[in-house]
């Protein structure tokens, strides 16, 4: 193992190999990565921030990404605060995580302007006489993508955030694109890939629509491009899909089925797809790269880098370096972990012969009349349906059997006629009586224009 | 169409989809002796909010649960009014 060697060495020192051209790209600026590598982004900040447990509270994801390079092994503590957390719960975050410094883009918010040190980071770098010793083992704090409520502070070790990152393979130059937020489980990955891989980056700016993300994306040449099915169906909505030819496509954060890899299958016939299995709190336990939904059955056998991986009533259990190390939250510190080590994913999966398939979420089950159903399972037979972009199930209220399932479907192209609709309508039940038990079939079927996408772009789903 | 026959209609295809068999119906027939069962008017409910526009059981929290046919007509009936 080479934990020890990755802990010892900031993220800023593994810049060094970048290619030489490597940027960081948003809408509005660029950085090289080879000024990063002796300069700084924190206008002669740096120094103050040794040793603090720092918030980094930018508006912009690059100016985010710049600060969590130069302050990891400088910092105590680096709390990534996404752009839809809501600033009520800002105070309550602050105080759980004993944060004295913020990192910011804007005008610091009324709530912060008590912290005892105040940072600006700009993309404009400016030349270091020599980066502060540091030597911290800095803790990074990530948000859980809760529902309600204040969020979880899940604690990190860089080791272990990088511990699925395989080492760099000089091949072609590698530019990496990504639907995600950097500030996010699943984005931070890509950035952390990129910093590892000698990279370039391109990330999205705030409000910035698909088409345009599409085209930078494009215009820059990526090659590596990754979000969660979600965000992928949305971009293969858009007419600038065709735009861009990443030969990676990676996919995580959602349920990938089998009609969302067959869509990317058409769209870029040579590219290597692949479906990875990670969470906040568990880390990135798998990847999957032979074009199937689920995975093979033999990963619970034989866990590759020291990842061991069970199903305990139906629900994974992960134990892996790349888990997270604990919560950070002083009222509800409940354990992260078993006494054994693992992290319950909450993910349920079902075995079909040598492999498992995910059915849905432990808290997402709906109850019909004390029949269970999982809406990801019948979304994923509505999306094998031909004219389906993508769809959400959700349960809808019933005096008679306490709930029945309802879907909202985005197709493919929007149904000229009425008529059409109420065919198509009969044609998807039809569909889904094929595939499923009654219970499972939706009761209601409601064609909509599009569907929400929250923040962490994953489906927007509701209680009942 | 009538809201009756609306609902009539909708009953039989439901009825179609879930393979049962629906007894004549008339006004005093239990509505669980229908031939549907509670599955098959939850899912009647469904699509008769999307036809007529409403559903008379979740609407309030005091839901009035329709014992025959007839009842069952008349809350859609009387919802519209």
């Amino acid at each position: 193992m080479s934990t020890a060697r990755t802990e010892a060495q900031p993220l800023r020192a593994r810049l060094t190999g970048a290619a030489a051209d490597a940027c960081f790209f948003d809408r509005a600026a660029n950085v090289r990565v080879a000024d990063l590598v002796c300069g700084t982004s924190l206008q002669g900040r740096l120094a103050n921030l040794c040793g603090r447990a720092v918030l980094i509270a930018t508006a912009a994801q690059l100016t985010a990404a710049l600060a969590l390079i130069e302050l990891d092994g400088i910092a105590r503590r680096l709390l990534i605060l996404p752009p839809d957390v809501d600033p009520d719960h800002l105070g309550a975050l602050v105080a759980g995580a004993e944060i004295d410094a913020v990192v910011t883009d804007r005008t610091v918010p009324p709530q912060l302007a008590g912290l005892p040190v105040r940072a600006v980071c700009t993309p404009s770098i400016v030349p270091l006489a020599a980066p502060p010793r540091g030597g911290e083992r800095t803790e990074w704090l990530l948000l859980t993508s809760g529902t309600t409520g204040v969020p979880k502070m899940v604690a990190h070790s860089v080791a272990g955030l990088t511990a699925a990152i395989a080492p760099r393979a000089a091949a072609e130059p590698v530019v990496w694109g990504t639907f995600y937020d950097i500030r996010r489980y699943g984005g931070l990955q890509i950035l952390l890939r990129a910093v590892l891989g000698g990279a370039s980056l391109v990330l999205s700016s705030a409000g910035e629509p698909v088409a345009a993300h599409l085209s930078r994306l494009a215009r820059h040449g990526t090659t590596h491009l990754s979000g969660t099915p979600s965000h992928w169906r949305r971009a293969l909505m858009s007419p600038e899909i065709g735009k861009i030819a990443p030969r990676y496509v990676r996919l995580s954060g959602e349920i990938a089925d089998q009609a969302v890899l067959d869509a990317l299958r058409a769209a870029f016939p040579h590219a290597a797809i692949g479906h990875a299995y990670a969470s906040t709190e568990a880390g990135v336990v798998f990847a999957v790269d032979d074009g199937r939904a689920g995975f093979p059955a033999r990963l619970l056998e034989s866990g590759r880098n020291g990842v061991v991986i069970k199903v305990v009533d139906g629900c994974l259990r992960i134990r892996s370096p790349g888990a997270a190390l604990h919560y950070v939250d002083g009222a509800n510190s409940a354990p992260l972990r078993d006494s054994d080590g693992f992290v319950d994913s909450g993910d349920m999966v079902e075995r079909q012969g040598e492999r498992y398939f995910f059915v849905g979420r432990t808290g997402g089950i709906i109850n019909i009349g004390g029949l269970k159903v999982h809406p990801e399972e019948v979304e994923a037979v509505i999306n094998r349906h031909p004219r389906v972009r993508m769809s959400l199930v959700r349960p809808k209220r019933s005096p008679f059997t306490g709930a029945v399932v309802v879907a909202d479907i985005v197709l493919t192209a929007p149904s000229a006629a009425a008529a059409d609709e109420a065919d198509l309508r009969d044609d998807i039940l039809k569909f889904c009586r094929g595939a499923l038990p009654r219970h499972k079939v939706p009761a209601a079927i409601s064609f909509v224009p599009a569907l929400a996408v929250a923040a962490t772009g994953k489906l927007a789903r509701r209680g009942v | 169409m009538s809201i009756k026959l609306t609902i009539m209609d909708e009953m039989a295809r439901v009825a179609r989809e879930h393979g049962k068999t629906l007894a004549p119906l008339h006004d005093d027939v239990a509505l669980l002796d229908s031939g549907l069962d509670s599955l098959g008017i939850a899912v009647l409910v469904a699509r008769l909010e999307d036809r007529l526009g409403l559903d008379p059981f979740t609407t309030s929290d005091d839901v009035q649960f329709p014992v025959t046919v007839g009842d069952f007509v008349k809350a859609y009936e009387h919802g519209t009014h």
